[in-house]
């Protein structure tokens, strides 16, 4: 049995056998061989087992996915089945006297490299499906070990280095119970997927890879950050009655689901949820959201080989905003850029791309791409109760230029006898320290904020959230930063305006008594954090966590303020 | 026997036609077809050799068949050309 301490990134208790998602060695070298029929014959045996799996994956899909997503591997088969592929590589081997790997290699680098240097950026994505089918190929003639993670057809842990997004997208929640990876945080993209899609993780164990063989029992803890690998069986019946009772008080939050969030001395506060696409709205509804505080809107833009239409984004907004039935919608515009990027828009790699040419920047330069999004915003806008946020606004004239576009729009819609809502409010994301600091003159001219913690915080302490070694300086209970956020609710109140947060900071049990206390109107979480916080609000009393924020502003570590937030609950 | 069409399709001539095209000319084992465009010649059984065509909306593309039924064939694949939306005779 062996014990990993990690970061709980996603609540609840898993229990089910290991999974290690690794990706393998293709590395392909070119040998000499004597017998060429036979060589030929490893080919074809190769290729069967792959069309083999093919019609498997296809028929799977077509009945889970439907006929859409089924047609992407029926093209896969034909390349299988396709003679300019196939012949060549029979050639290579018996003129060249070759191994089936290094020919099919060479010949399929051929194709690669041809549809990567086609003018159509839709066929330069089709080299994406000739590598897929080729390490399908490789995977059967170098004997390698390797499911893919769509593949995966019973209960399992997944165990991984790290989970980029398309390995995440991948994921069928029926099946995965649950992960672990070596590298992350409480904010790196795989745990943010996990808390949206509600598998319990531990991320950032360092170890954990090294330390799981497939196949063993694994327990993940994403409500203390552990990992049990081959349990003993006592350990297992401690979990699953910990996984029992972790049930239980999600039962018991389920009762508050449709009482609104008020503190012990009935003050209201708005409990709201982050959400990426409309499929979402559902666990919003479910945990009684009062509104969506964050829609990322870039998820549209994700996954696809080119840019969303009008009409694919209106269809989008206008879905969130009647499944939301009137409660309000804060969509914020294309953040993309930094670490997520859009392979179909080319933009050249970045040394710093945190501190690049990102989110507004690009839309206030990419102008086609932004108006494009804010027609189909302004069209869904009469479906619901809709405010429109500007992400990464650094200076009022970025926010100034965003508006006067938005306002170009919506006069040319009206003029096309399309009609447009009059009441869309307009906000920005407070994540730039400029930003926080001149957030009396923004008050002037937005509707709202919204705090932006996982940047702001970044930004503010210039540490890399992502990077291992400086991640002891991501401290959201620092002086510092709730300075700067007393800055930004005061500068707002002073103006009327209302201020929200939508960071992971504002999920967070030992921040809620903070932000409570420093007069936060509204809290955006992850769906399954809103009950939770709705409990602990109940409890805690405005007027005393208004006087523990004004000590926390005094105090000089984020130890300290911890410490504070500590006595009070005990 | 051969005819001409002009690509319209926003995608030009993407994976999904192309992968129809070529399940139509698998059904005639007795004939052969062809796609040319851009003064290259492919066989219509391949997908690879349908897509490094890298047809573009406002291409245009003859396909032609020889053996067999060639004009079944013909007649099979302008079906999939103007129900998959992706091009009009021209």
């Amino acid at each position: 049995m062996i014990k990993i301490e990690g970061i709980a990134a996603s609540a609840g208790v898993a229990i089910a056998p290991a999974f290690k998602l690794e990706h393998p060695d293709f590395t392909v070298q070119q040998r000499s061989v004597s017998d060429v029929a036979a060589e030929v014959a490893k080919l074809n045996a190769a290729l069967d087992q792959s069309k083999a799996e093919l019609e498997a994956i296809k028929e799977r899909t077509l009945q889970e996915l439907g006929a859409k997503k089924a047609e992407i591997f029926e093209a896969h088969l034909l390349i299988l089945n396709d003679p300019e592929l196939i012949s060549p590589v029979e050639d290579m081997i018996r003129n060249d006297m070759v191994n089936a790997e290094y020919a099919l290699n060479e010949t399929a680098n051929q194709f690669i490299s041809m549809f990567e240097n086609m003018k159509s950026a839709y066929l330069q994505e089709r080299a994406a499906d000739m590598k897929d089918v080729t390490k399908r190929i490789l995977i059967h003639l170098l004997g390698l070990n390797y499911v893919n993670p769509a593949e995966i057809s019973e209960e399992v842990v997944v165990i991984a280095e790290d989970l980029t997004p398309s390995d995440t997208a991948q994921l069928n929640r029926k099946y995965v119970k649950g992960f672990t990876t070596n590298i992350g945080g409480r904010t790196s993209h795989s745990a943010i997927m996990a808390r949206s899609l509600e598998i319990p993780a531990v991320v950032g164990t360092k170890e954990v890879l090294a330390k799981v063989n497939s196949g063993d029992l694994v327990i993940v803890d994403g409500l203390d950050g552990k990992v049990i690998i081959n349990p003993t069986d006592e350990l297992v019946a401690e979990y699953r009655s910990k996984q029992e009772k972790y049930q239980l008080q999600i039962e018991e939050w389920k009762k508050l689901r449709d009482k609104a969030s008020v503190s012990a001395d009935g003050v209201h506060v708005e409990l709201a949820a982050n959400i990426g696409t409309p499929n979402d709205v559902a666990g919003v509804l479910d945990n009684g959201g009062e509104g969506v505080g964050l829609y990322r809107t870039e998820f549209l833009y994700m996954g696809r080989d080119k840019l969303p239409t009008e009409e694919i984004q209106f269809n989008a907004y206008k879905t969130v905003l009647e499944k939301m039935e009137g409660k309000p919608v804060v969509v914020r515009t294309l953040d993309i850029g930094g670490d997520k990027e859009l392979p179909y828009l080319d933009l050249p790699k970045e040394m710093n791309p945190f501190l690049g040419f990102r989110a507004v920047r690009l839309c206030l330069e990419r102008t086609d791409i932004f108006r494009t999004q804010l027609r189909a915003l302004l069209r869904a806008s009469v479906y619901g109760n809709l405010r429109i946020m500007f992400p990464m606004i650094a200076t009022l004239d970025e926010f100034r230029q965003a508006k006067a576009l938005l306002f170009e729009e919506k006069e040319k819609l009206v003029a096309e006898g399309i009609e447009v809502s009059n009441e869309i409010q307009l906000g920005i994301m407070v994540e730039i320290p400029s930003t926080a600091i001149i957030a009396d003159q923004f008050a002037k001219e937005v509707d709202f904020f919204s705090i932006g913690t996982n940047d702001l915080i970044q930004y503010t302490m210039a540490a890399d959230r992502m990077n291992e070694r400086v991640s002891y300086l991501y401290q959201p209970y620092n002086p510092a930063i709730l300075r700067l956020v007393k800055m930004v609710i005061d500068a707002a109140h002073k103006e009327g305006r209302w201020v929200g947060m939508c960071g992971e900071m504002a999920g967070d049990s030992t921040a809620i008594p903070l932000l409570l206390g420093l007069g936060l109107d509204e809290f955006s979480m992850s769906a399954t954090s809103i009950l939770p916080a709705r409990s602990q609000i109940s409890k805690l009393s405005k007027a005393a966590m208004t006087e523990l924020a004004a000590k926390a502003l005094a105090m000089q570590t984020a130890a300290e303020v911890v410490e504070l937030v500590n006595s009070i609950e005990a | 026997m051969e005819k001409t069409f002009r690509i319209i399709d926003e995608d030009g001539i993407h994976a999904r036609p192309a992968t129809a095209l070529v399940n139509t000319a698998n059904k005639f084992k007795s004939a052969e077809s062809f796609a040319e465009a851009k003064g290259k010649k492919v066989t219509l059984k391949s997908i690879l050799g349908v897509l490094s065509l890298g047809l573009e909306k406002g291409d245009s593309i003859t396909l032609s068949a020889t053996g067999e039924g060639e004009a079944d064939v013909i007649k099979a694949l302008t079906d999939v050309m103007v129900n998959e939306g992706l091009g009009e005779v021209q």
